[in-house]
């Protein structure tokens, strides 16, 4: 089971360390960067509000660009970068993940995601 | 013009579905033989009427008529004309019109080959079934009309997905519907003979063959799909655990269930409650599946059209069918009586052991499929369930579901002694141990799950030969014993050897697959399990409606070439989408993949490199155990089955000779 986190929550520190998470964003424009030799790739995934740096290596899918929504599966790195194991982009240019967009619709109205370790606001009196 | 005709014949098939829906039923409650007599005209008319605007909607897609709003969104003048005929099932409009087609091609199957049911019976059997022609089409004309207009027409349209410009896409969704819409046939039968209150040797007779068939192209509709994906999503996976995929496979568990369970029905008048609620769950997760797929509320890469309100009708439509059919069973289950008993020791047993886990290996599925979707829905948070947890959860049901196979068939019905069946087995058990550790030793494979699959894969080849061997014996000369064996069995032991095909094929894609992603420049090569792949470079290729960067890849196994392969990367301009065409070595033993991932300038490239031992023995597998429910559908009591149909109701079901399922 995994779980889910904006780019500003994982700013914010809510997403543990260590452990497999999903992230999800828009990459950063002009932040791809390929290393000369080898596959390794570094981009920024943000959701507006805040940018997590993303690392992987291998073959990024084939509608993985600059601007595109995209979800990652990985694990938080001590320093806050985003080891991928998995990049995911869907096949249809139009096509935004629904966690991605709702991620961006709650960070252009300045909230957050719901915390999966914490009760949901909405339950709290 | 054409367009409205096609709308026109969908309006009139829907006030025909609604009097097929109403009259026969209300005819056979009323016992009014003229309304009784209304159901197999209605069901002709209704098929009529489908295949009409069926027919209309490929002519609009044939004749590139833009001006028609889903022909614009899912074809171009370039599309060639196999995928112009094919994109009409390749979106959400269209793939809703070819269900109800197939839907009424089952319909009009069942109403002729039912000449000989008892009037009032077929008459509910299609009754019920125009019922659910009539959901889907109220759901069509309201939600997703495929005929509506795009006025003024554009001068272009907007090109077929090209994840969906591949053969195998082009035969896997109708293999899937005529499966998934197969199942509302025993769906309604067992609706039908609730009814009545009777459900005697006839019904489970008659819904056998039915079940098998729709099993059949379930089977090779959900094969295709992995076929499908293996080819063309670039990852050289066969399954993801995709809830699409999901979707499908829950009903072929269920109807898996269901053929086991007919079997007893139909041998022993046992399970007949249980077996009515299997085919009500069956065609109920077809349902669901649709459901999943088409409201949009899953993430996956099946999600093409994602529309809620679909999916509100959709749910409504799913409630009404299982919550009336669930009701109806509570309501008359008790008149269903019980059936011959059996001792503990008895194929029976191993039958109900069958079920149980094919039932729980689907509520496994359910459970991981639907869970992210009630987490999201309760405002806990996003999650995914991987294919971490499926792949824990399975292997343990699938083998002990494997082991009993090769016991059951081999063991009498109503009681038999655990003495005579382990003397039977105990030497295909040893030669399965020994040839399964031999194998891993062989091949320095390391992990206990492989030694027990294969073990297992090797267990259900060998109790099948021993069984088919034990019957081939009995006649005296082995030719005649070959010809006097009934297609059910025959088809039953091929069902039961492609398992084991299917198994090994998993076994060895999961343990002895390598893959690698490689920075290469012309001339550059890499060695991947012994094979070595010489990169030539890339050129560029146009294609009919896209242009693709084709690379040449040799491949050489010490100085010998292999293979040489040319995957591609191409461009779609239409939908500006990028799509990766692998090129793939097909071999028994193993396959060769190469995928081009980008150029990373310099003329260099990411390639992927897999070396896929076995795996064509995963949709091998599934192929034989299609060819085996064909055999068995076609077995000669199914054939004879209507000519003595006054008299089959009354042979009490004690009367079969145990461990003898054919009677031909």
């Amino acid at each position: 089971m995994l779980y889910f986190y904006s780019p500003s929550q994982i700013v914010a520190g809510e997403a543990p360390k260590g452990h497999d998470v999903r992230i999800g964003g828009l990459v950063v424009d002009g932040s791809v960067a390929r290393q000369a030799n080898g596959l390794d790739v570094r981009f920024e995934l943000t959701d507006t509000a805040a940018a997590v740096p993303v690392t992987y290596t291998g073959i990024l899918p084939d509608l993985f660009r600059e601007g595109q929504g995209i979800v990652a599966l990985g694990k938080i790195g001590n320093d806050g970068v985003f080891q991928a194991r998995e990049v995911l982009a869907k096949h249809d240019e139009n096509y935004m993940p629904p966690e991605v967009a709702e991620a961006l619709k709650l960070a252009a109205e300045g909230g957050s995601m719901p915390n999966p370790h914490e009760k949901p606001a909405e339950s709290q009196p | 013009m054409i367009p409205e005709i096609g709308h026109f014949a969908l309006i009139l098939a829907l006030a025909v579905s609604i009097v097929l829906g109403v009259v026969p039923m209300l005819g056979a409650w009323r016992a009014v033989p003229e309304w009784i007599a209304l159901a197999v005209p209605a069901t002709r008319a209704m098929f009529l009427f489908v295949l009409l605007a069926y027919v209309c909607l490929t002519y609009a897609f044939v004749a590139k008529d833009f001006s028609v709003a889903y022909v614009a969104q899912n074809a171009n003048t370039e599309l060639p004309l196999f995928y112009r005929i094919s994109a009409v099932w390749g979106a959400h409009e269209g793939s809703i019109l070819l269900w109800t087609l197939v839907l009424a091609i089952w319909s009009v199957a069942v109403s002729l080959a039912s000449r000989t049911l008892p009037d009032v019976f077929r008459a509910r059997v299609l009754a019920v079934l125009g019922l659910v022609s009539c959901g889907f089409l109220l759901f069509m004309l309201m939600t997703s009309n495929p005929f509506e207009r795009l006025l003024p027409a554009p001068a272009n349209g907007r090109d077929l997905n090209p994840l969906l410009q591949d053969p195998g896409m082009v035969i896997h969704p109708p293999m899937l519907y005529i499966g998934y819409v197969g199942l509302a046939v025993p769906f309604a039968f067992a609706v039908a003979a609730l009814m009545g209150g009777r459900l005697d040797a006839a019904w489970t007779r008659w819904t056998r063959p039915w079940t098998t068939v729709a099993w059949v192209f379930l089977t090779a509709g959900v094969a295709l799909g992995s076929w499908w994906a293996y080819n063309e999503l670039g990852w050289g996976g066969w399954w993801f655990w995709d809830p699409v995929e999901n979707a499908s496979f829950m009903p072929w568990l269920v109807a898996t269930a269901l053929m086991h369970s007919l079997a007893v029905s139909e041998q022993r008048g046992a399970f007949k409650a249980w077996t009515v609620l299997l085919a009500i769950f069956g065609f109920s997760l077809s349902l669901l599946g649709t459901f999943l797929v088409r409201s949009g509320v899953l993430v996956s890469v099946h999600a093409f059209a994602t529309d809620p309100e679909r999916g509100i009708f959709i749910l409504a439509f799913l409630a009404v069918v299982i919550g009336g059919a669930l009701a109806l069973y509570a309501w008359r289950a008790n008149a269903i009586s019980g059936g011959g008993s059996f001792r503990l020791m008895s194929r029976e047993t191993l039958l109900l052991i069958n079920n149980v886990l094919l039932v729980v290996a689907c509520a496994t599925v359910l459970l991981g499929t639907m869970y992210p979707l009630i987490i999201d829905a309760l405002g806990l948070g996003k999650i995914s369930v991987g294919p971490p947890y499926f792949e824990s959860v399975f292997a343990p049901l699938m083998l002990p579901l494997v082991f009993v196979l090769g016991i059951g068939p081999l063991t009498r019905w109503k009681g038999d002694t655990a003495l005579r069946v382990v003397r039977r087995l105990r030497m295909a058990f040893v030669a399965s141990l020994v040839i399964a550790i031999a194998i891993v030793l062989i091949t320095a494979g390391s992990s206990p799950l492989l030694l027990a699959a294969l073990t297992m894969a090797i267990w259900a080849i060998a109790t099948t030969a021993v069984g088919f061997l034990a019957r081939v014996r009995s006649k005296a000369d082995f030719r005649q014993g070959l010809r006097a064996l009934p297609r059910s069995f025959v088809g039953m032991s091929l069902a039961h050897i492609g398992v084991g095909v299917f198994i090994i094929g998993v076994a060895f894609t999961t343990s002895f697959s390598a893959d690698r992603d490689v920075r290469l420049g012309p001339g550059d090569s890499e060695e991947l399990a012994g094979y070595r792949f010489q990169f030539d470079g890339v050129s560029e290729v146009p294609g009919p409606n896209y242009l693709a960067q084709r690379a040449a890849v040799r491949v050489f196994k010490g100085d010998k070439q292999v293979a040489e392969l040319f995957p591609e990367k191409r461009l779609y301009p239409i939908q500006s989408q990028p799509m990766t065409e692998a090129a793939i070595d097909v071999g028994f033993t193993r396959d060769l993949y190469v995928a081009l991932g980008e150029p990373l300038g310099d003329g260099s490239w990411a390639v992927r490199l897999y070396y896929k031992p076995l795996i064509r023995w995963i949709w091998l597998g599934p192929l034989i155990m299609a060819i085996g429910g064909l055999l068995a559908a076609s077995d000669r009591r199914y054939r004879r089955a209507g000519k003595a149909r006054r008299t089959v109701g009354e042979t009490p079901a004690d009367a079969v000779p145990s461990a003898e399922p054919s009677r031909g």
